[in-house]
C-alpha cells in the first residue's frame, strides 16, 4: 500500500457510491451508457490510473490502480475502468499517447493470431473483447514480422458481433481485418500475449475480491433483516456458520489479491515470478469466488434468485471474471507445471520465499 | 467496520530473517540426510523425538523469543515463525516440545514466580522439559467452561481433583498447566467465574496417567486423574479466578500458527517427488491448486503474527485462519491421495505412502484440536454482527 491508496481509494469510493446505484447498473445491462459516472471516473484521472505520466496518463502507482479495481469491483461499476486501465498498461509498454474516452485491449486469450501485415494493416478476429462496443478505442497487441506490436485502433474501424457475458455485459468479437491503426509502436521485450493474459488475469482476481467483500456485506445484512420461524435468519446456526466460511473466503480472496497486486507493482507485471503470484491468485481467487457465491445464494434465498434484488450485480461478475483470462483451473495447471520443474525440493522455498 | 474487512497485514522478509530461513532449511536437509530425522505427517502433534528436540534447543530454536537470563534467546516473533514453519514444512518430528514452546513458557513468563522461570524456562529452551495442555475433560470439551476438576486450598497450597483428558504426550511430560475451578460453579450465570491455572508437576503425589491410544494407532492421548493431589501455592499461576481470561488468550497462541494449515504439506512434496519434472494436466493442476491454498494460508497467517506483534489480539482473524486452514489440511490430503490413483497406502514404506498414510489416520484431529471449526466459526459469527 502506498501513502496514496487512501485518497485515491475514497475518491473512488465516493463516485462509485454516489452514481452506481442498482438502476444505474441494470440501466447499463440494458445499453443505457452511464455517461455522468464515466465523466466523473474520467475527469479525476481514474480511467488512465496505470497511464505513464509523460502520455497523458495519472501515473498512479500500479498498487494504488489494483486498490481501485477491488473497490470497483466491491461496486459492480458498469463502465469499462478495468479495461481502459488495461489498455493504458499496454500503451504505455510501447510509449503510445493515450487518447481520451473508454479503451478496451485485445487479445483476451491466448493463441489468437492478430497480425499487422507489411502494409500496416491489421487483420484476425478475436472473441470475448470486454466493453468493445462502448469503447471509443482498442489497444492491439499483434504480430508482425518485426515482432510484436501495440497498436492503437478506434474501435469505429472495425467490424463488431455484440455478444454478452454472463454478467450481462458487453463481451463483443471484435474484426481487425483491413483495419489501420492510429498508432503503431514495437512492443518491448517480454511483452507478449501471456504477459498481457497475466495482467488481464490479475486484474479479474482483484475485481472478484472486491466482489467478494461486496456480497459478504450484503449476505450479513440481509441475514440480520430476514426473519423466518419468529426470528432473524441471523440466529440460526447453519445461516452463521455459513456466513463464516463466507468471510474466511472473502478474507482468503483479500490476501489473494493483495499478494498479487504487490508482486506486480514489485516486477512491473512480467517475468515468471509475477506470472507465478497471478497464477496463485486466478486459482485461489477462483475457488473463493465458487465457493462464496453459493454461500451468498442460499442464504439470500429465493429474494436472491430475483433480478429485481441486486445480488445479482456482484455474482454475475464475479462468475464472469471467474472465467476471463483464463480460470482456475487453466491457472493452477500453468501454476503446477512451473512447481514441478523446479522440483520437489524447491516447493517451499517457491511458497516462503528463499535467499 | 465493513463486515468484510478482516485485515492481514503484509510482513516484508528482512535479509537477516532469509538468512534465518536459510539455516534452517541447510540444518533440516542435512539431518534429514544423515538419518536424524525421517518426515512425518502431523509432526507437531505427533512426532515425538526427544533427541531432535534437544537438537533444536542446542541450536536455540526453542524459547526463541524469551529474556536470556531465562535461558531464551530474546528474537523476534517473526524470527520464530520462520524457524516453526520451516520445521512444519519439513515434517520434522517436534511435537515433545511444542507446547512447551508455544504456550506453556509463555505463560509461566507472563504468570509464573520467579523461582518457577529461573529453574523451568531454561530447561523448556533446551529442549529437556515439556508440558502437556490440562483444559479438556471427560465432559467438558468445545464447552470448556463446564470443567469440573477442583482446587481446594489447604494448609501451604491446594489439592487437586478431577480429570483432564486428551493432555497430549503426559506420559512423557514435566508439568501440566492445568484449568480447574477454585470456585463458582458450572451454572449458565457464573460458569466463567472462580476458573484458575496451576502449575503441576506431573511427578507429584496422587497423579495417576492413563495413555489413550488413537485410531492412528499412536500412544499420544492420555487422561490424568488427580486425587487429592496436593501443590504448593506458588504453583498457582496468575490470579484466583482469573483462569477463564488466561486460558482464552492462552488459546488464542494455540490458533494463529503456521502448525494450522501446514500438518499436512509434507505429503505434497513427497508426492511431488514420485511425479517428477514434468506432471500431466490433471497432477498439475492438484499440485498448482494446493499451492495456491497454501500461498494464501500463509499470507493471512503471517498476518495474524503482524498483528500478535504488534500487541494487538486477532482474535477473529486468528478464528478464520484455524477454520480455512485446518479445513485445508483435510482437503490436501484428499488431493494428495489422487495424485497417485493406484497406490495401495499402507502397503507402501516410501515417505509418500508412509506420510499420506499418516496424515490421513491424524487429519481429524485437525478440525477439533484447539476448538472446533463449529466453535471458531460462532467466534467469526458474533464479529459478523450475527449473534
Amino acid at each position: 500500500m502506498s501513502s496514496d491508496e487512501n485518497l485515491i481509494v475514497d475518491a473512488a469510493a465516493r463516485i462509485f457510491g454516489d452514481l452506481v446505484s442498482p438502476s444505474l447498473i441494470n440501466d447499463a445491462e440494458a445499453g443505457i451508457w452511464p455517461s455522468e459516472l464515466w465523466a466523473m471516473l474520467e475527469e479525476s484521472g481514474l480511467t488512465l490510473a496505470w497511464g505513464n505520466e509523460t502520455l497523458g496518463g495519472a501515473g498512479i502507482e500500479v498498487i494504488d490502480g489494483f486498490s481501485l479495481l477491488r473497490e470497483a469491483g466491491r461496486h459492480s461499476v458498469p463502465v469499462p475502468l478495468a479495461e481502459t486501465m488495461l489498455a493504458s498498461w499496454l500503451l504505455g509498454h510501447a510509449g503510445v499517447q493515450y487518447p481520451a474516452g473508454p479503451m478496451t485491449v485485445a487479445p483476451t486469450k491466448i493463441n489468437s493470431n492478430i497480425s499487422l501485415g507489411p502494409d500496416g494493416i491489421l487483420s484476425g478476429t478475436v472473441r470475448d473483447i470486454p466493453f468493445a462496443r462502448v469503447t471509443e478505442h482498442i489497444a492491439v497487441l499483434a504480430d508482425s514480422e518485426a515482432g510484436k506490436v501495440i497498436a492503437l485502433v478506434k474501435t469505429s474501424d472495425c467490424a463488431l458481433r455484440e455478444k454478452k457475458s454472463i454478467a450481462g455485459e458487453p463481451s463483443d468479437e471484435v474484426s481487425f481485418d483491413g483495419v489501420k491503426p492510429v498508432n503503431v509502436e514495437p512492443a518491448p521485450y517480454g511483452l507478449d500475449e501471456q504477459a498481457l493474459f497475466a495482467m488481464g488475469a490479475a486484474t479479474r482476481a482483484v475485481q472478484i475480491a472486491g466482489g467478494l467483500q461486496k456480497i459478504l456485506d450484503q449476505s450479513v445484512q440481509y441475514s440480520v433483516e430476514r426473519s423466518q420461524f419468529g426470528r432473524p435468519i441471523a440466529k440460526f446456526q447453519a445461516i452463521q456458520h455459513g456466513l463464516a466460511q463466507l468471510a474466511g473466503e472473502a478474507a482468503a480472496a483479500g490476501a489473494a489479491a493483495d499478494a498479487v497486486a504487490e508482486a506486480i507493482a514489485a516486477s512491473g507485471g512480467l517475468g515468471v515470478e509475477a506470472r507465478a503470484e497471478v497464477a496463485a491468485a486466478k486459482t485461489r481467487i477462483g475457488e473463493a469466488a465458487t465457493v462464496g457465491t453459493a454461500i451468498a445464494h442460499q442464504t439470500h434465498g429465493a429474494m436472491g434468485f430475483t433480478y429485481e434484488h441486486s445480488l445479482h450485480h456482484a455474482t454475475r461478475r464475479i462468475w464472469a471474471w471467474r472465467d476471463e483470462f483464463g480460470n482456475e483451473s487453466y491457472w493452477a495447471m500453468e501454476l503446477g507445471r512451473m512447481i514441478a520443474a523446479e522440483g520437489a525440493d524447491n516447493l517451499w522455498p517457491f511458497i516462503a520465499g528463499k535467499e | 467496520m465493513a463486515a468484510g474487512s478482516f485485515r492481514f497485514p503484509r510482513i516484508d522478509f528482512s535479509p537477516e530473517l532469509k538468512a534465518l530461513q536459510q539455516e534452517v532449511r541447510d540444518f533440516l536437509a542435512s539431518e534429514r540426510a544423515s538419518g536424524g530425522y525421517t518426515p512425518v505427517a502431523d509432526g507437531w502433534a505427533f512426532g515425538v523425538d526427544l533427541e531432535f528436540s534437544r537438537k533444536l534447543g542446542q541450536r536455540g530454536w526453542l524459547g526463541m523469543t524469551w529474556p536470556k537470563k531465562y535461558g531464551g534467546h530474546e528474537r523476534s516473533s517473526m524470527e520464530r515463525y520462520v524457524v516453526t514453519e520451516e520445521l512444519l514444512a519439513a515434517g520434522a518430528p517436534v511435537s515433545a516440545h511444542w507446547v512447551a514452546d508455544r504456550q506453556s513458557g509463555p505463560m509461566l513468563l507472563k504468570n509464573g514466580t520467579e523461582q518457577q522461570k529461573q529453574e523451568i524456562l531454561p530447561r523448556i529452551a533446551a529442549g529437556e522439559c515439556f508440558f502437556a495442555i490440562g483444559m479438556s475433560e471427560p465432559d467438558s470439551g468445545s464447552d470448556l467452561a463446564s470443567l469440573r476438576t477442583t482446587a481446594t486450598k489447604v494448609d501451604g497450597g491446594w489439592k487437586i481433583n478431577g480429570r483432564k483428558i486428551w493432555s497430549s504426550g503426559a506420559h512423557f511430560c514435566h508439568y501440566m498447566i492445568a484449568t480447574v475451578r477454585t470456585g463458582g460453579t458450572r451454572d449458565e450465570k457464573n460458569r466463567h467465574e472462580g476458573l484458575s491455572q496451576f502449575l503441576i508437576d506431573l511427578k507429584g503425589p496422587g497423579i495417576q496417567i492413563r495413555g489413550i491410544k488413537n485410531m492412528a494407532g499412536d500412544e499420544h492421548f492420555n487422561e490424568t486423574v488427580f486425587d487429592d493431589a496436593f501443590v504448593s501455592d506458588d504453583c498457582l499461576l496468575g490470579k484466583e479466578g482469573e483462569g477463564w481470561h488466561q486460558v482464552t488468550s492462552e488459546l488464542g497462541l494455540e490458533r494463529s500458527g503456521p502448525e494450522r494449515f501446514l500438518s499436512s504439506a509434507i505429503t505434497l512434496t513427497e508426492a511431488m517427488r514420485r511425479i517428477g519434472d514434468n506432471p500431466d494436466s490433471r497432477e498439475a493442476e492438484t499440485i498448482g491448486k494446493n499451492v495456491a491454498r497454501l500461498k494464501a494460508m500463509r499470507r493471512m497467517s503471517l498476518g495474524v503474527s503482524a498483528l500478535l506483534q504488534g500487541g494487538e489480539s486477532p482474535v477473529v482473524e486468528a478464528a478464520l485462519v484455524k477454520d480455512l486452514g485446518t479445513k485445508f489440511e483435510s482437503t490436501l490430503l484428499n488431493d494428495v491421495r489422487q495424485l497417485i490413483p493406484t497406490e495401495a497406502i499402507g502397503q507402501s514404506t516410501d515417505d509418500y505412502a508412509r506420510t499420506l498414510s499418516e496424515g490421513l489416520l491424524r487429519v481429524p484431529s485437525s478440525t477439533i484440536r484447539g476448538g472446533t471449526n463449529e466453535v471458531l466459526r460462532g467466534i467469526v459469527a458474533r464479529q459478523l454482527g450475527l449473534r
